[in-house]
């Protein structure tokens, strides 16, 4: 399975949203299914960046992406602090102004972009699997 | 990401351009923040020339609207948003927490 290192910084969510978008149009995915890939992919990446990987410099993470018959599946692997996005509440989307949260919008759109995101958490690599079957 | 800042009479337009994520949200909370610092609350984001934005650019645009719309002084107001960054505001719960409009020059007129 072809997998790509990418250190983990903020400034290579580009280059990680343009490797989910490449593996998905060849799978045969829509424009519209190709952007909401990329911000899963974004929003889960971003979260291993800013909590997994919180004040640890010099990190990376493995990506890899592939089709399994109609299906696209992302899997993200680190090495740094376990968060697993089953745990975090979901944000209350009918908050007033003044109530809403600034956090936990990542994973919920994550979860509604995705078919299914399960994480597993072994010794001391994390591993995030992202999954969408073609419309 | 792009940013440019045009100020008129009722209010500023910020236009922003390219993909606000992570790496470029800073900058963009940087441009809406200097306009309240200059006491500018009524702003309408020109989004005609965004490609992407994830919830980076969602939260700054929260936290804005929050600043502006505080004491009742201002506003901040959304302009051509395309489709796709439409609908995943949506799926956000956010487009109700903004005005929309269709046109620049209506949107800073409305304020």
């Amino acid at each position: 399975m072809p997998k790509i290192t990418y250190p983990a910084k903020f400034e290579f969510l580009d280059e990680i949203r343009d490797f989910v978008a490449e593996v998905a149009r060849q799978g045969g995915f829509s424009d519209k299914e190709i952007y909401s890939l990329q911000l899963a992919a974004d929003e889960a990446a971003s979260n291993i960046i800013e909590h997994a990987y919180e004040g640890i410099p010099d990190a990376s993470l493995d990506i890899t992406c592939t089709m399994q018959g109609d299906t696209i599946v992302i899997t993200m692997r680190d090495e740094g602090i376990s968060f697993d996005p089953s745990k975090v509440k979901q944000p209350n989307l009918k908050a007033k102004l003044s109530e809403r949260q600034i956090g936990g919008l990542g994973v919920y759109l994550m979860r509604k972009l995705m078919d299914d995101v399960r994480y597993e958490s072994v010794g001391k690599s994390n591993t995030l699997t992202m999954i969408k079957r073609r419309a | 990401m792009e940013i440019t800042t045009q100020e008129f009479k009722h209010g500023d337009l910020v236009a922003v351009k390219g993909r606000v994520d992570s790496a470029t949200a800073p900058d963009f909370t940087k441009a809406l923040e200097k306009i309240n610092e200059a006491g500018r609350f009524k702003i309408a984001v020109d989004m005609s020339e965004l490609e992407y934005m994830s919830s980076a650019g969602f939260r700054a645009l929260l936290a804005s609207q929050r600043n502006c719309k505080k004491y009742n002084r201002g506003e901040l107001v959304l302009v051509k948003v395309p489709e796709r960054i439409r609908e995943a505001l949506e799926l956000a719960g956010f487009t109700e927490l903004f005005k929309t409009f269709d046109d620049p020059i209506e949107a800073v007129g409305n304020f």
